[in-house]
């Protein structure tokens, strides 16, 4: 939904920016809404509900096997990061969210996020083959994805920038009074860059309904979060701030989606921030030039076959009495989309060169 | 001896304010930190103080007068034992002319001007200019092929055998042997104390790298990619650039910045930049943007080795080429000296980094149309060798500079200034420059080689300012 900036705001909201007046100090617990989760951990999906989030995550990990595939053949060019591995994260916390009312911001990786906003799949590997059709009419890439529409703010190629501009998202929301919230995700590895502090304690001042979620897929290219963090539990860093943490296991599907909801539910109350640590794994390198010479095969295919978020949730569905064969049926529709997402990507012509120019500015001067 | 009341300057800004009011009278006796008057600014209303003792002579400047400037008599006051009603306002016509404390108010402001303009060029003058020459390459030495990032590593590993306070930090620079594999082997070969990998905190590691470099070490901070050290340029500009000045010469800086800069790959706007002219825009730091091997390795040696903080600029596309290389013992090349990769009479094409291989095509193909193109590497981009530039357009007077970034206050534009102020006389044409299209890079195939410089828009560049095109 591109939204038209609102010039009025009340005196009320006005005040709402002050620190808050003697907040409860004494009070803070970091546990608070873990001790919520824990007591509750998994989320109760209809059968209906879970083969909607079901298909949604082998979308993700069927687009990017192809996406993987478009690559190799030289269709996609310059950095392409995939999210195999990591869908339960994007699909259990997104749909927990009220599309038009919240946003959404990532940073490079984030073809699994767009899909899981039910953004076109078409337009998203348009824009990785770099073709007019792509969302970004190809001049963004796989890195700079944007959908207004969707409010999602990208795809953003810097790493640690998409939190403090969460942060910016969250203030807007809180500006505007829309009831908005943003959810602002970042990695193991974004989570030393020092604006990401900054944000924090701007957004526990300030109460802002944001949620940071720091996908711990435990490498940042090749460094493994013990060689780069003095306190590796990341959903203790907003201690300092009293920033309320959670430790998800973001592999499941259902306890994401359970942890999305107590977290939206403290932020909507007016609770401020909540850094919610989601322990997650890429089963693919960094990006498609990656050695991967600082893990083991075994180490990947121990996690692969422990705890793959799809073959998790399968078995959920069939526990909830769905068949093998509707299971099948949902694998050949994904299949046939992301063909055609392919033949789309392929067949859509490049940008008209007068492109070149368009889009610097927006007014002429 | 009468001492002079002047309009106090009450803010770093303030140039003239208005007396608003007297608060004493001529006779009155004030002593140290008594309320002379009230002056306004245009920011506040401020009181000013006595600082000495005695009585207010002659009052000068009357309360309520607007626009009095800073420096101007305003009272007089006679100290212990003088007659207060004999004090003579002084000569001059106290608010007619700002006088400054130096200069008395004698000197006229042309004069001044003059001065100034004269005393400046003759402290540039008197630093001497170092000879900078290429060192010769023995005949007979051992030519290798190496490629531009081995070159760079070798070059790194050398200067951290030769000295000890030499140390490699980055992101993925150890364990990983690089992101583009420039720091490969040097873990193993100096261990972990000295081949450090950092989290991704830009900001925190060059101001460790800068810090560490005033505390006496010589650290070489690795970007995984300029663009990234966008996050850290307040360290390289303010922290690291300025210090040896605002010290007076006292701190040294000796930091080396380096890791690849430019355009790379289709990997879009925010990875593809140059900041050479950014860095190049910055008193107080050396740039220096090589072409191939030889220059690279002598380059980042002598970098390594210089007192002052080096952004070192390298280029992705350029790390895997292979190129010959003299085997000796100790290369190490003059920074601030460019050099004539390519003789010719007709025309001079001047270049830095990838776009140097880009203006050596041209050559070849406009020999071929009877162009015969002198190519100019600059090398180091700040300081300019403006020099060996001039030097080349006095012999063919026509210039191009071709650059592989925005053509907005490029280094181009640089050039083309000092062709303009320092070379007038020699041009037969006005000077052209070849660079990027003036866009965020785009991602898309095509419109990314439309963006890009290349080595057609080059030829035809040189044949229009030879009128052959
Ligand atoms: C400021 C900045 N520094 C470095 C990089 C290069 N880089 C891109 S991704 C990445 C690793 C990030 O790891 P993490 O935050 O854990 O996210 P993940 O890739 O695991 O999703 C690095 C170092 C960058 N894009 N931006
Ligand atoms: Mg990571």
């Amino acid at each position: 939904m591109a939204r038209a900036s609102n010039p009025e705001i009340s005196k009320k909201s006005a005040a709402a920016f002050a620190a808050p007046q003697g907040s409860d100090s004494e009070n803070f617990s970091l546990r608070s809404l873990q001790d919520t989760l824990e007591s509750d951990r998994r989320y109760q999906a209809s059968q209906e509900e879970l083969l909607h989030l079901y298909e949604q995550m082998l979308l993700i990990r069927r687009f990017e096997e192809r996406a993987g595939q478009l690559y190799g053949l030289g269709l996609i060019g310059g950095f392409c990061h995939l999210y195999i591995g990591q869908e339960a994260v994007a699909v259990g916390l997104q749909s927990a969210l009220e599309e038009g009312k919240d946003s959404v911001i990532t940073g490079y990786r984030d073809h699994g996020h767009m899909l899981a906003y039910g953004i076109d799949p078409n337009v998203i590997m348009a824009e990785l083959t770099g073709r007019q059709a792509g969302i970004s009419k190809g001049k963004g890439g796989s890195m700079h994805m944007f959908s207004t529409e969707h409010a999602f703010y990208g795809g953003h190629g810097i790493v640690g920038a998409q939190v403090s501009l969460g942060g910016g998202l969250a203030f807007a929301h809180k500006y505007r009074e829309d009831g908005g919230l943003c959810l602002a995700y970042f990695g193991d590895g974004a989570s030393n860059q020092g604006q990401v502090y900054e944000t924090f304690n701007m957004a526990a001042l300030w109460q802002l309904p944001i949620i940071f979620v720091v996908e711990n897929n435990q490498y940042a290219m090749g460094t493994s979060v013990k060689r780069s963090s003095a306190e590796t539990e990341f959903y203790r860093r907003g201690t300092a701030f009293r920033i309320p943490g959670m430790k998800v296991n973001g592999m499941d599907l259902l306890e994401v989606r359970q942890a999305a909801n107590v977290a939206i539910a403290h932020v909507r109350g007016g609770g401020g921030p909540v850094l919610m640590e989601l322990e997650t794994y890429r089963y693919r390198g960094h990006s498609m030039s990656d050695p991967a010479k600082y893990r083991t095969r075994e180490e990947v295919q121990g996690v692969r076959e422990k705890s793959d978020p799809i073959e998790g949730a399968k078995a959920d569905l069939l526990k909830l009495g769905v068949n093998e064969d509707q299971l099948k049926e949902i694998d050949k529709r994904i299949r046939a989309i992301v063909s055609e997402a392919a033949d789309f990507a392929e067949k859509s012509p490049e940008p008209e060169p007068t492109e070149l120019y368009t889009d610097v500015l927006v007014e002429s001067y | 001896m009468a001492i002079e009341l002047k309009m106090p300057a009450l803010s770093p800004t303030m140039e003239e304010g208005t007396l608003s009011r007297w608060l004493v009278k001529e006779g009155d006796t004030v002593s140290a930190g008594d309320v002379l008057a009230e002056i306004e600014t245009d920011k506040a209303t401020m009181e000013f103080e006595s600082i000495d003792e005695g009585t207010v002579g002659k009052i000068l400047v009357p309360e309520g007068s607007e626009g009095v400037k800073v420096g101007t008599v305003i009272a007089v006051l006679a100290a212990e034992g003088e007659d207060a009603s004999a004090i003579q306002a002084p000569e001059a016509d106290a608010s007619a002319v700002q006088q400054s404390p130096e200069k008395g108010g004698s000197v006229t402001e042309k004069d001044e001007k003059a001065s100034a303009g004269a005393s400046t060029a003759e402290l540039m003058e008197a630093k001497p200019t170092p000879k900078k020459a290429d060192p010769e390459i023995p005949a007979g030495t051992n030519m290798i092929k190496v490629t531009l990032r081995e070159a760079l590593r070798d070059g790194m590993a050398e200067e951290m055998r030769r000295d000890e306070r030499v140390f490699v930090m980055g992101e993925e620079v150890a364990e990983y042997q690089g992101a583009y594999k420039v720091t490969q082997g040097l873990l193993e070969e100096f261990g972990p104390k000295r081949v450090i990998d950092t989290p991704i905190t830009e900001y925190g590691f060059a101001g460790i790298g800068t810090g560490a470099a005033m505390g006496g070490l010589r650290p070489v901070i690795e970007f995984m990619t300029f663009n990234f050290a966008m996050q850290a340029i307040d360290h390289i500009v303010n922290s690291a650039a300025k210090t040896n000045y605002m010290s007076g010469g006292q701190m040294r800086c000796p930091v080396v910045f380096r890791g690849p800069n430019g355009a790379a790959s289709r990997v879009g706007a925010q990875h593809s930049q140059n900041y050479g002219p950014w860095y190049a825009s910055v008193p107080g730091l050396i740039v220096i943007a090589p072409y191939d091997a030889h220059d690279a390795k002598g380059l980042l040696k002598a970098a390594i080795r210089c007192e002052d903080p080096v952004v070192f600029l390298e280029n992705e596309l350029l790390y895997g080429r292979t190129y010959e290389l003299a085997q000796l013992d100790d290369h190490v090349l003059p920074i601030g000296k460019a050099r004539i990769v390519r003789e010719g009479k007709d025309v001079t094409i001047v270049s830095y980094s990838i776009a140097v291989g880009l203006a050596l095509e041209a050559a070849e193909q406009l020999a071929a149309e009877g162009i015969d193109a002198e190519v100019v590497d600059l090398r180091t981009l700040r300081p300019l060798d403006t020099e060996t530039v001039l030097e080349s357009l006095k012999k063919t007077n026509r210039l191009v500079v071709a650059e592989e970034g925005w053509p907005t206050c490029s280094i181009a534009s640089e050039i083309i200034a000092v062709c303009m102020e320092q070379g007038f006389d020699h041009l037969d044409a006005p000077v052209m420059r070849v660079c990027n299209e003036d866009v965020p890079l785009p991602y898309a195939a095509n419109l990314e080689k439309l963006a890009l410089i290349d080595t057609p828009r080059i030829v035809s560049a040189v044949k229009k300012v030879c009128y052959k095109g």
